[in-house]
């Protein structure tokens, strides 16, 4: 198979590449951390991307159910349609819904699915997915249909730490941490976006915006989109290098609490 | 192969477990590491580290087993600098046609041959050796169309030892301070989903149920969303020996604000007594038995106090810190009832646990409520303590 080696418009590190790609190889799901805004949920959509495969997205929410990702049995639609006898009720497989895990494992070609933010549902909800995501495959109990993955999909997870993870689902993946981005990776970040904007411009923008995150003790601190729209803020106002010494124009757009604002502009 | 370095992650508490290792082997005998020390240092962290908490050890024990070793990736690097600083060689139409007349596999076995034979010694100009700028087919910025390159790339793999050096994930480490962020991660996790607001919601379950009873006649049954919630008692000790710890706490309280919509808190002086008081000056004094009537028993109570007082503080009449202050029961007893009014109670302890034992106070403390350090790895216990049923 191809190695994964990222695409010109997502800016990786060594580091998490080489992990991407043995975490293909092993076949393990990968489990991303990191702070907001530092790429984990578009890692999966570089990597369908590159690999030309299909991105199957699953976003979490703290209702989310581990069964309900590989189906839902949707009782109240026979129920309903045997009532006013319009359908055949007796054939129960037109009820089986599939999640989008379910739809993963049935899919004939292999996909990178994404599991969206995993700490967000209720804390069983990891070890729910243990056997399904260790044998790629399901039971449909209700018709006895058994799906088994043809190819196994690559699996991301991403998590924002809302909740700790249980040890046994740790175990099965791949782990890596996306630290926030250096400077000048940073630059680069910002130069795939505004491939025309001028280096010094980029450069005193890049600086001023590092300043602001590491100066102050901020509730919520900016960062990567918060940093691109500031850029196009900037731009659009046509603010020069000199001004964004002297002051710190459009604050709003990268800082999200009245606090931290004041906290700022104080300076 | 590495089993030191299991044996070091292990005594440095990274709980790593044996079948992580063996899928390490695994990887390394799929050449996953590429014989590259850097890709290894990556590699077996993503394989055995599972928090960004832990990271710092391994960087630690890392160290410790391969902190001797000169990388490869440094000498090749080393390599390289030097193939830069040379200046480019310009060649005539006819030399390179000269050139071009090679083939590869014959440049292939020469550059073995010369590996064997040659020492990294840097090397500028010539038709044989690895070096720069020369008409030779082996080396980086020379001119051969059919030449081998050795690793000119730009080389963002830093060294492997330096990077555990730099020990950038010393912040994260779950026994040390902590920041805002990382507090609200930990009372989020003693966020519970409840059932409240309109009954808005169809419940599948009991919709069929109904129904079924009601001879297929449909019968919708609704019920309350479910809604994450913590409902948090905050009670802070704002004496003279936690000023040291005032941010920490006041970070802590920050971050309570912030993610707890039924947040109540207060302040005591060293221990509670029949007041609480409603401002850290400690000027608004509210009665602490009607708190404990008022409160709901679901609220989940967090005491922040260093526990160090006099014995006589908790156990005596009239023991209370300030010589005014007049209290009739001991500071043990309204700490009991504290504990026995609220299902979940736990103490917060900013000293570090080592002195604990030493502090005769804080042990008699501890014999009332569950006592964790104020750290991140203390304040995950806690909030575990404060979840379980």
């Amino acid at each position: 198979m191809d190695k994964f080696k990222g695409t010109s418009s997502y800016i990786l590190s060594d580091a998490l590449r080489e992990i991407v790609n043995a975490a293909i190889v092993l076949q393990r799901p990968l489990l991303l951390k990191g702070e907001p805004g530092t790429g984990k949920t578009e890692l999966a959509q570089v990597i369908a991307e590159d690999l030309q495969l299909r991105l199957i997205r699953w976003n979490i929410k703290s209702t989310s159910k581990a069964s309900d990702g590989l189906y839902v049995y949707d009782t109240v639609q026979r129920l309903n349609d045997s009532r006013f006898h319009d359908k055949d009720v007796s054939d129960i497989r037109q009820y089986i819904k599939f999640g989008k895990l379910g739809e993963a494992l049935r899919s004939e070609d292999q996909v990178v699915l994404l599991i969206d933010e995993i700490d967000k549902a209720d804390l069983e909800f990891p070890n729910d997915l243990l056997f399904e995501l260790d044998q790629m495959s399901f039971d449909v109990v209700e018709t006895g249909d058994h799906f088994k993955a043809k190819h196994r999909p690559i699996v991301v997870i991403t998590s924002n730490s809302e909740k700790e993870l249980p040890d046994a689902f740790l175990r099965r993946c791949l782990f890596h941490y996306i630290e926030f981005p250096d400077p000048s990776m940073m630059e680069k970040i910002a130069r795939v976006h505004f491939p025309n904007l001028r280096h010094n411009l980029l450069s005193q923008i890049v600086a001023r915006f590092y300043f602001i995150r590491q100066k102050h003790e901020l509730k919520k601190r900016p960062s990567t989109s918060e940093l691109l729209d500031w850029i196009r803020a900037i731009l659009a106002g046509g603010i020069t290098e000199q001004e964004l010494n002297k002051r710190l124009p459009f604050l709003g757009v990268l800082l999200k609490t009245e606090d931290d604002v004041a906290r700022v502009a104080a300076h | 192969m590495f089993f030191n370095l299991f044996h070091s992650l292990r005594r440095h508490g990274v709980p790593v477990t044996f079948n992580e290792w063996l899928l390490l082997q695994k990887a390394l005998s799929r050449n996953l590491a590429d014989s590259s020390m850097t890709r290894f240092y990556y590699l077996a962290r993503a394989l055995m580290v599972k928090s960004e908490a832990h990271f710092d050890k391994y960087d630690q024990a890392f160290l410790e087993c391969f902190g001797h070793i000169e990388s490869d990736d440094e000498r090749v690097r080393s390599i390289e600098e030097r193939l830069l600083r040379m200046p480019p060689l310009e060649l005539t139409e006819e030399e390179k046609r000269l050139v071009a007349e090679l083939d590869l596999e014959e440049v292939r076995s020469r550059f073995l041959e010369q590996l064997k034979n040659q020492d990294d010694e840097p090397h500028v100009g010539g038709d044989r050796a690895i070096g720069v700028h020369g008409r030779s087919t082996h080396g980086a910025w020379g001119y051969n169309p059919a030449g081998v390159r050795i690793g000119q790339h730009e080389s963002r793999m830093r060294s492997a030892i330096q990077i555990a050096e730099k020990r950038s994930f010393m912040n994260y480490r779950d026994d040390v301070a902590l920041d805002t962020r990382s507090i609200k991660t930990v009372l989020g996790y003693i966020r519970q989903v409840v059932r409240e607001g309109p009954k808005d919601t169809l419940d599948v379950d009991g919709t069929i149920d109904a129904t079924c009873r009601n001879a297929g006649e449909l019968e919708f049954i609704w019920d309350r969303a479910r809604k994450k919630r913590i409902k948090l008692m905050l009670l802070m000790d704002a004496g003279g020996t936690m000023t040291p710890h005032a941010e920490l706490v006041s970070r802590l309280f920050s971050a309570a604000k912030d993610i707890v919509k039924d947040l109540r808190f207060y302040y005591f002086h060293n221990c509670v007594y029949q007041e609480l008081y409603t401002d850290i000056g400690q000027m608004r004094a509210v009665d602490t038995r009607k708190i404990l009537d008022t409160t709901s028993r679901n609220y989940k109570v967090i005491l922040v106090g260093d526990a160090y007082m006099a014995p006589s503080e908790l156990l005596s009449p009239d023991g209370a810190i300030d010589f005014w202050y007049r209290n009739d029961r001991p500071g043990i007893e309204w700490l009991m009832d504290i504990r026995k009014r609220f299902r979940k109670v736990i103490w917060l302890n900013p000293e570090s646990r080592q002195w604990w034992p030493s502090v005769p106070s804080t042990r008699m403390i501890q014999r009332v409520f569950p006592m964790y350090e104020l750290t991140l790895e203390g304040m995950r216990a806690g909030a575990r303590a404060l979840i379980k049923q």
